[in-house]
């Protein structure tokens, strides 16, 4: 049986599958590009080919435009297909809308290529699918102990009590715009909060798709077109960039910053960010969930890409796995 | 623990000081003492717990961690306890946290061997908030940015009285200060202050203003210099002596030699802390190395001589002199003088004059080196707490000036988080080695101009950044800032050789071009020069 690193390997152009002549989630313009999930750093355009989820591709073309490959694919979940001489399959991710794992199997040999991914349950997007393999290719953006991020239900009501304890102050709610913004939308909603939702312009066109696509977000509007008194104790959102930014100001003179994020469990990084309300909520694994994952996968081998490989790299070697870290270029350590 | 762990949470983010308060007094009116107590000797003078803190973390993390995870997780944090409260390995089934007092009886009543194991119970029924809260409370130094002067304001607010009343009472006071929330409350006798040697809170003064002129009689007042050194309240009884700072810190370990002078007396008087070599007053920077140290090296006593220099008497021989006329307690104050003679003391002189036109031409001809400006004092006033109006006033000279380059922006707290509102700026000297110029900072301002100016500046600053390091940026040196201070003195600590006293901003020069601006030289040329 031909060894997984044979024919899956790093190359500068990113993640490449010899049988089947495709890239995972590559930095660069290639001819036939498989893609995870729609966030900037595994989404590019200028692709030839692009096999995706329907939701991914909807949001390239949000993103991008609908030119920004030569031909879209749909890969529907759970459905094999062949590429020439590897069987592929997309399994669901957990990550955010439309993320999905890509499996392969070649040489009698099964290997997962997991995106990014979490356990935690999320009303935006399908939950990830535990899928037993030889090879597991995990992402470590969490993967330290200290690491365990709360309940989002729980974070989300934190959120809703200080809106109703501070009626004169805007809060300002920092998120990633895709996938954290709409969860976090739909996580106040589910704690009852049925005002208007106030969005930077960064966020409004993918909120409209998520809309677009079947999720009831509520009454959510662009705070360009609310008049100044509308603000007054609302909630705003926005990206992290903007939280500290000049564009915070339309938010009052005085408003109640909140960030939600995994980096929020560490203090120092809240205070960083002059953040009043961290709110501890990611759309990574936290560290218990990625040990768990992988035990579960079955896997001999895991490589770890982007994050804190080497916490992750040593943990496993202490369970008695073989672990390495794959080095790829072109991924942020610390989006979210 | 549940309540103390949510707003210890709340005063580590929350950046007002308004909003700290009103989280802090909330939870002393709600919750129940002793934990009420326990948790403001957390957040003032410590918990009276001897605990060998970073052995015990280390040992029970050993147990319960990898050392390599550890370790790399510590860096990460940056912080050993909230390190460990993060990786703490969770319980299958935690039950609530146990009470605040139950918690610190146990560590009182505990040998040092039990210490650890009551730790590790506590963590090990706590969520990850609470296993932070704790850590920080018997870790000793919570770091949540309230000051102890803070937490007895919080506590102030309970009873609608003025935090002097606490600071008052406080140095008489023991964990968890049953008997203060009691008086606070109204249901106790105000804790007697008289047995130790307490802090008295200080008199202040307000600045003169032009508009003040017309309405003072000069033979209503009493004028003195204003010393450039440390205001300090020196308090002995019965042995015991103590230093204050004007906030209410004791400051005594640092100055074991006044301390002795004080031994035998019964007073608490009020003075300006200075190092005086051969009579004449060293400058201010002389002081500030013998500041924040807990123990004094017999070289720094020799070189660093500490000084007192006493403005006024507020209690001696048990008897409170505050509610007399300053004229009275300054006679008070000259005849215990020429009586006691303490070693390393001397009295502030009062300057006679008939007009202050008159006391304004004695102030031009004064040459003494650490001479900061003029006090005056109304002879009829009463030792008043605070900064009342119309007493005391501070009359000092015009500020100098320099006009220097903007070089480094960083960002405000609070209300101006969203700006850029503190400034590090430069002048220019020669480079080595070269014909050109380049700058070099000397100093840091973020006072001294409008809210428009600041939004101005933010603007320029956004608009000519040249470098981000977090919340500073780097600037091209285009604009020009008219810095105010009030002295400037050498200083090994500064990359240009020289500090300012009180920087801030005159005026911002939107017109000068920056090669225009000042030079080290002119600044240099500045030193112990006092103001017009």
């Amino acid at each position: 049986m031909r060894p997984v690193e044979s024919w899956l390997y790093a190359t500068d152009k990113g993640l490449y599958c010899a049988p089947g002549d495709f890239y995972i989630d590559p930095p660069r313009p290639v001819d036939r590009a498989l893609i995870t999930h729609g966030h900037a750093d595994h989404a590019r355009s200028g692709h030839g080919h692009v096999l995706a989820t329907h939701e991914t591709i909807e949001i390239i073309k949000v993103r991008y435009g609908v030119g920004s490959a030569a031909t879209f694919q749909i890969a529907a979940l759970g459905s094999a297909q062949r590429i020439g001489d590897v069987r592929v399959r997309f399994a669901p991710a957990g990550h955010i809308l439309g993320s999905a794992q890509i499996v392969m199997e070649h040489a009698g040999r099964r290997a997962v290529v997991s995106g990014d991914y979490k356990r935690a349950t999320d009303p935006t997007c399908r939950p990830f699918e535990v899928v037993s393999c030889d090879v597991f290719v995990t992402e470590a953006t969490f993967a330290l102990p200290v690491f365990r991020h709360e309940r989002a239900e729980d974070e989300a009501l934190r959120l809703v009590q200080s809106i109703a304890r501070n009626p004169e102050r805007a809060h300002l709610l920092g998120v990633y715009g895709l996938g954290k913004c709409q969860r976090m939308i739909a996580l106040v909603r589910a704690q009852g909060y049925d005002r208007p939702i106030w969005l930077h312009g960064a966020l409004v066109a993918l909120t409209e798709l998520y809309q677009n696509l079947g999720f009831d977000l509520g009454d959510c509007r662009p705070a360009s077109t609310a008049a100044a008194d509308e603000l007054r104790g609302g909630l705003i959102m926005c990206p992290p960039s903007a939280l500290m930014d000049r564009w915070s100001r339309r938010a009052g003179e005085d408003p109640l910053r909140v960030f939600a994020s995994g980096w929020m469990r560490v203090r120092g990084r809240a205070r960083q960010r002059g953040v009043e309300l961290p709110l501890i909520v990611s759309d990574h694994a936290d560290w218990p969930e990625l040990l768990d994952t992988i035990v579960e996968t079955g896997a001999e081998d895991i490589w770890v890409t982007h994050g804190r490989d080497d916490a992750l790299v040593h943990q496993l070697s202490l369970m008695g796995r073989r672990a390495r870290a794959l080095a790829l270029i072109g991924y942020e350590d610390d989006a979210e | 623990m549940r309540a103390f762990a949510e707003v210890l949470d709340g005063l580590s983010t929350t950046q007002s000081r308004i909003g700290k308060l009103a989280l802090l007094s909330a939870y002393l009116r709600h919750a129940p003492d002793p934990d009420r107590g326990w948790a403001l000797a957390a957040l003032t003078d410590g918990l009276p717990l001897r605990i060998a803190f970073r052995r015990i973390l280390s040992d029970l993390m050993a147990q319960r961690a990898d050392p390599v995870l550890f370790k790399i997780s510590r860096d990460f944090v940056g912080d050993t306890a909230e390190t460990v409260s993060l990786m703490w390995p969770v319980a299958p089934y935690v039950d609530a946290p146990p009470r605040l007092s139950d918690v610190v009886g146990q560590l009182l009543a505990a040998k040092p061997s039990e210490q650890a194991g009551i730790i590790a119970r506590v963590l090990d029924r706590c969520n990850a908030r609470e296993r932070w809260a704790f850590l920080k409370l018997v870790g000793g130094a919570p770091r949540v940015g309230v000051s102890a002067r803070l937490a007895k304001t919080a506590v102030a607010e309970l009873g609608d009285r003025d935090v002097s009343d606490v600071e008052e009472v406080w140095h008489a006071l023991e964990p968890p200060y049953l008997d203060l929330f009691r008086w606070i409350e109204g249901t106790g006798e105000r804790p007697d202050p008289g047995i130790v040697p307490v802090f008295r809170p200080m008199m202040l003064a307000h600045p003169v203003e032009e508009a003040d002129w017309p309405g003072l009689d000069p033979n209503d007042f009493a004028a003195e210099w204003k010393w450039d050194g440390i205001r300090v309240q020196v308090a002995a009884k019965g042995g015991d002596v103590r230093l204050y700072s004007r906030t209410g810190d004791d400051i005594s370990g640092a100055f074991p030699e006044i301390r002795s002078a004080f031994a035998h007396a019964d007073v608490v008087a009020d003075g300006e802390l200075l190092v005086v070599r051969q009579g004449s007053v060293a400058a201010f920077n002389d002081l500030q190395q013998r500041l924040n140290r807990k123990t004094v090296a017999v070289k720094m006593l020799r070189d660093h001589p500490a000084h007192l220099r006493l403005y006024d008497l507020l209690f001696a021989d048990g008897e409170d002199l505050r509610p007399l006329p300053f004229a009275d307690r300054r006679r008070r104050l000259e005849d215990w003088h020429a009586r006691e003679r303490p070693l390393l003391t001397d009295l502030s002189v009062l300057i006679p004059f008939a007009s202050f036109a008159e006391l304004e031409e004695l102030w031009r001809g004064a040459r003494q080196a650490g001479i900061e400006g003029l006090m005056l004092k109304r002879r009829a006033s009463a030792y008043l707490a605070g900064r009342p109006k119309g007493h005391w006033f501070k009359w000092k000279r015009a500020a100098l000036t320099l006009d220097c380059v903007l070089m480094y922006a960083q960002r405000g707290s609070g209300k101006r988080s969203s700006l850029y509102s503190d400034f590090t700026f430069g002048v220019w000297r020669p480079r080595v080695g070269s014909n050109e110029q380049e700058l070099v900072p000397v100093g840091k301002a973020y006072s001294g101009f409008t809210d428009a100016e600041l939004r101005e500046l933010d603007r320029f600053i956004r608009a000519n950044t040249t470098e981000t390091f977090g919340p500073v940026r780097a600037v091209q040196p285009k604009l020009v800032l008219e810095i105010a201070f009030d002295a400037v003195q050498l200083s090994a600590r500064h990359k240009s050789g020289v500090a300012m006293r009180f920087p801030r901003v005159h005026r911002i020069r939107w017109d000068k071009p920056p090669e225009e601006a000042d030079t080290l030289d002119a600044t240099l040329a500045l030193i112990d020069r006092p103001a017009a």
